[in-house]
């Protein structure tokens, strides 16, 4: 019987990323002894990464925003499939949470009078996105850390979670090892928190970490909890395609907010063929205009001039840049340009300085002196476990869920910077429903000796498969797999061919084999990943192929409109008799006085 | 097709030995990509840490042929065809295993600084110009290149009693926040060594971030240690006035 260690808290955090930070500050706050765990070291999640902005109607260069029309941009891009209390949580509490990062030492852009600067992104009326040049991302995980840290809260880093644990209905604690020598640990806790992020790593190109392999999503369907909303993938339209050894890293989609162009290699600035009828009138009718949207965006005025159409949502970029590759207009390597050199190249420095120099070292391109080769990379999951808007509890009780590992916030596509923004709303609310939780049950829950058994076993069990498959080579086929049916645009046959030769890669993962010792093991790590690898991207494929109509991330060639029908429920996956089941379920009815603001007009520009 | 070859240290924190590893290249690669490749074909064992691949996390620092560096942001086509490539970790924290160390000192020394502490009152209007300085030292992605090169930690192990450039980076960064109201002079002083740095800048010839670690942080914090300490004048007057507001 393989030893482990044990620590006792009331609420677990797993995940130290944005979301989970925020949501152990919170429990912290409220009295409770909070243990936080993360598979990297603290400070280094995808949070660190994020460049652009957060997204908060603060009104302080567009004063006519408010919360109303940044609930409005969010359902829209979402095209109506989101959770509408979550939209309308998420744009009403984000400024409050902006200004209090603030107050916890952030040192945000400032306009000309002193106050968070905006900038604007595709989607969003008005300049919404509160920055840091672009690395907006590691300002707000250093305050979150440093407030963290300051407040006592114990972080278990380098640590991975493998299964949660329950006491009958309930969540009772997790476990899982240490990377750094492999070590077995038990936490006992009364409410668990996942904050564990995406699931890049399912796809070959992909702007994530090797952490995004859906852990929490998998842990989550595994105790019982369901996934919504698992078929929209956010491919950001802007990653680098070359040099090779790059490609997939993110281009900021602050390019496009600062005035950057997209051109084929014609030369033409393709955007205007691609904006939706409906929303076309948004953008600007010319380069005459659109110029004029970005000069005086540069030197913060107001203006009547719409804004250009690189602005346009994500999902509508990403599959304009892919149809001009495929059609034959594409740059050398695959992409198309992205060209920003034509503004003054100090600022550029100033206000793009990580793209500066991420072009400028990975591939020996000056921004500030010609184009950026850019196409499409897997950036985001819109889907994740089902959660309630309020509490952020999910259908195991005392499980909560927050930040890109949760549901139904962002719909069909998410708009740039409603992630870093969706993080502190919601890991707020999550570490109080979690807080709430924990304090109401009182005592620790019991856990089962034979679950922890069972625990070690499939930990243990990588070493046993003397005549196993590499990990790597299970990866790549997965990634082959996902990249070949069931990528940016999807079709029927190739979906059905893409769950069969997934449901034929079980067999696989489960004979992945891992050598040597556990000490810091990276080849046992993603033999272990891969399971929940595997289950994310059973659950994108199954949702897609059932989704028979094209909306927001999700293209279907061979049903391009969108339906109205299938606006009227989220389609979710969970574990059925030891089978992953797909449902549907229905939307909640969205409340009168919210519906209004669809027909209340908004200004063209912004 | 070309290759490159790689000598790795493998081993853990009793023993270790150089590996070599030829590596087929590809255009644009970084050496992060070639340690990749080895794990991917070779050794699935090789234990390296990264996130980001694009420099912004800090999780990647190693040291390449003698120069601390991150591995992804280091090209191979910056080494002459058949030079030896030699990866090791740094050298300043204890090995774990191949190129992973462990570097959770950082961690607890960081938990001792006195954190951000606005007035209670304060109406939160302040400008870009207050805050450009502040923002260098924000920049910073915790790689510990800095740590890893500085002689009073790398050669003299002083982590008893310095905390490194790193976290003078971090105090400066509090200390110069136009919203911070705490003093952290004798804390700098004396909790923090920052005696001990004689300037060398070694610190910020590593740094990737390009923070002028200590011409921009250092100095001004020696500067004003020696304000509120040394200066007859400053210390007649907090004779007369008292200090201003100290830690406890
Ligand atoms: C390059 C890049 C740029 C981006 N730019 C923006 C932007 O400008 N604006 C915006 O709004 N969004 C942006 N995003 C998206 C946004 O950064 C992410 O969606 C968001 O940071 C996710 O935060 P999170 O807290 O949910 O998870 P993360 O920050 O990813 O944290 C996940 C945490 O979970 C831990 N974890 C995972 N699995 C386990 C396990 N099994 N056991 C223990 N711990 C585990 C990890 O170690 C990590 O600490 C960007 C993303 C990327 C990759
Ligand atoms: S300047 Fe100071 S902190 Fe930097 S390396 Fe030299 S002694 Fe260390
Ligand atoms: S100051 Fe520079 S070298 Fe030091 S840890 Fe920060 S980024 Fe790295
Ligand atoms: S992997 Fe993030 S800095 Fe190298």
């Amino acid at each position: 019987m393989a030893n482990y260690e044990t620590h006792e808290h009331d609420v677990l955090v797993i995940g130290a990323g944005g979301a989970g930070l925020r949501a152990a500050i919170e429990a912290s706050a409220k009295g409770l002894s909070v243990g936080l765990v993360c598979k990297s070291l603290l400070g280094k999640a995808h949070t660190v990464m994020a460049e652009g902005g957060v997204a908060a109607a603060l009104g302080n260069v567009d004063s006519a925003d408010g919360w109303e029309t940044h609930f409005r941009d969010t359902m829209m891009g979402g095209k109506m499939l989101n959770n509408w209390r979550m939209a309308q949580l998420h744009a009403q509490e984000a400024p409050d949470r902006v200004r209090e990062l603030e107050h916890w030492g952030a040192v945000f852009d400032r306009t000309k009078n002193g106050k968070i600067l905006q900038r604007a992104f595709g989607g969003h009326t008005y300049k919404r996105l509160c920055h840091v040049g672009d690395r907006t991302g590691l300002e707000m995980i250093r305050t979150l850390q440093d407030q963290g840290v300051h407040q006592g809260i114990k972080v278990y880093m380098e640590c991975a979670i493998s299964k949660l644990l329950k006491d009958g209905d309930t969540i009772a604690g997790a476990f899982g090892y240490f990377r750094q020598d492999g070590r077995y640990v038990l936490f006992k806790a009364k409410a668990v928190v996942l904050a564990t992020g995406g699931v890049g790593r399912s796809f070959p190109v992909t702007s994530n970490s090797w952490e995004y392999t859906g852990d929490g999503q998998g842990l989550a369907y595994e105790a019982g909890a369901d996934l919504i909303d698992m078929e929209f993938v956010q491919f950001h339209p802007t990653g680098m395609v070359w040099p090779p050894g790059v490609r997939g890293i993110l281009v900021t989609e602050a390019v496009r907010g600062e005035g950057g162009i997209l051109r084929n290699n014609k030369g033409e600035r393709f955007m205007w063929k691609y904006l939706p009828e409906d929303r076309r009138n948004e953008y600007a009718a010319d380069e005459e205009e659109a110029k004029r949207w970005v000069d005086a965006a540069m030197k913060g005025e107001k203006t009547n001039d719409r804004r250009p159409p690189e602005l346009s949502t994500r999902d509508n970029v990403a599959r304009a840049i892919y149809t001009e590759v495929k059609e034959g207009r594409g740059s050398p390597h695959g992409g198309v340009f992205l060209d920003i050199s034509y503004q003054d190249s100090e600022r550029v420095k100033k206000k793009l300085p990580s793209m500066y120099h991420q072009f400028k070292e990975l591939a020996d391109v000056d921004i500030t002196a010609g184009p950026m080769e850019v196409g499409p990379t897997m950036h985001y999951i819109m889907g994740g476990i089902r959660v309630d808007a309020d509490t952020a509890g999910t259908r195991v009780p005392g499980l909560f869920a927050a930040g890109e590992v949760a549901g139904g916030m962002h719909g069909s596509n998410r708009l740039g910077g409603n992630s870093l923004s969706d993080l502190i709303v919601f890991g707020q609310r999550a570490g109080a429903g979690a807080a709430e939780f924990a304090k109401k049950i009182g005592g620790q829950p019991k856990i089962n000796e034979a679950d922890i058994t069972a625990a070690i076993e499939e930990l243990e069990a990588p070493f046993k498969r003397a005549n196993g498959l590499n990990p790597y080579d299970v990866q790549t086929k997965l990634h082959e797999i996902m990249s070949k049916y069931v990528g940016i645009f999807r079709e029927e046959n190739d979906l059905k061919q893409g769950i069969a030769e997934l449901e034929a890669l079980q067999a696989e993962v489960d004979n992945a084999k891992a050598q040597g010792t556990k000490l810091f093991n990276p080849g046992w790590h993603l033999a272990l990943n891969l399971k929940t690898m595997l289950i994310c991207s059973q659950a994108i494929a199954k949702a897609a192929l059932l989704r028979k109509e094209s909306r927001g991330a999700h293209s279907r060639l061979d049903y391009p409109n969108t339906e109205a029908d299938f606006g009227k429920f989220n389609y979710s996956s969970s574990l059925e008799g030891g089978k992953m089941a797909l449902k549907e379920s229905p939307l909640n009815e969205m409340p009168e006085d919210l519906k209004k603001l669809f027909a209340k007009k908004e200004p063209a520009h912004a | 097709m070309r290759e490159a070859t790689l000598s790795v240290f493998r081993g853990d924190k009793d023993t270790g030995e150089f590996k070599t590893y030829k590596v087929p290249i590809e255009e644009g690669m970084v050496v992060l990509d070639a340690i990749h490749y080895i794990q991917a074909h070779e050794d699935p064992e090789l234990a390296v840490r990264w996130n980001c691949k694009a420099a912004k996390c800090g999780s990647c620092s190693a040291e390449v042929n003698g120069r601390p560096s991150l591995m992804c942001k280091t090209r191979m086509d910056h080494f002459a065809d058949g030079e030896e490539i030699r990866v090791e970790p740094l050298h300043t924290f204890p090995v774990i295993k191949d190129l992973v160390t462990d570097v959770s000192w950082n961690y607890e020394v960081n938990k001792r600084i006195p954190g951000f502490t606005p007035a209670p009152d304060a109406d939160w209007t302040f400008y870009q110009e207050d805050i450009e300085r502040v923002q260098e030292f924000r920049k910073c992605i915790e790689c510990f290149l800095c740590q890893d090169v500085c002689h009073v930690l790398r050669d003299h192990d002083r982590k008893d009693a310095f905390f490194g450039p790193r976290f003078l980076v971090r105090t400066a960064g509090l200390e110069m926040h136009p919203m911070d109201t705490l003093n952290r002079a004798e804390f700098i002083k004396d909790q923090e060594g920052i005696g001990f740095c004689n300037i060398t800048k070694c610190c910020s010839e590593v740094c990737p971030e390009e923070i002028h670690i200590t011409d921009n942080a250092i100095i001004p914090l020696k500067e004003r240690v020696v304000d509120e300490f040394y200066d007859p004048v400053m210390m007649i007057w907090n004779k007369i006035f008292g200090k201003k507001k100290q830690l406890v």
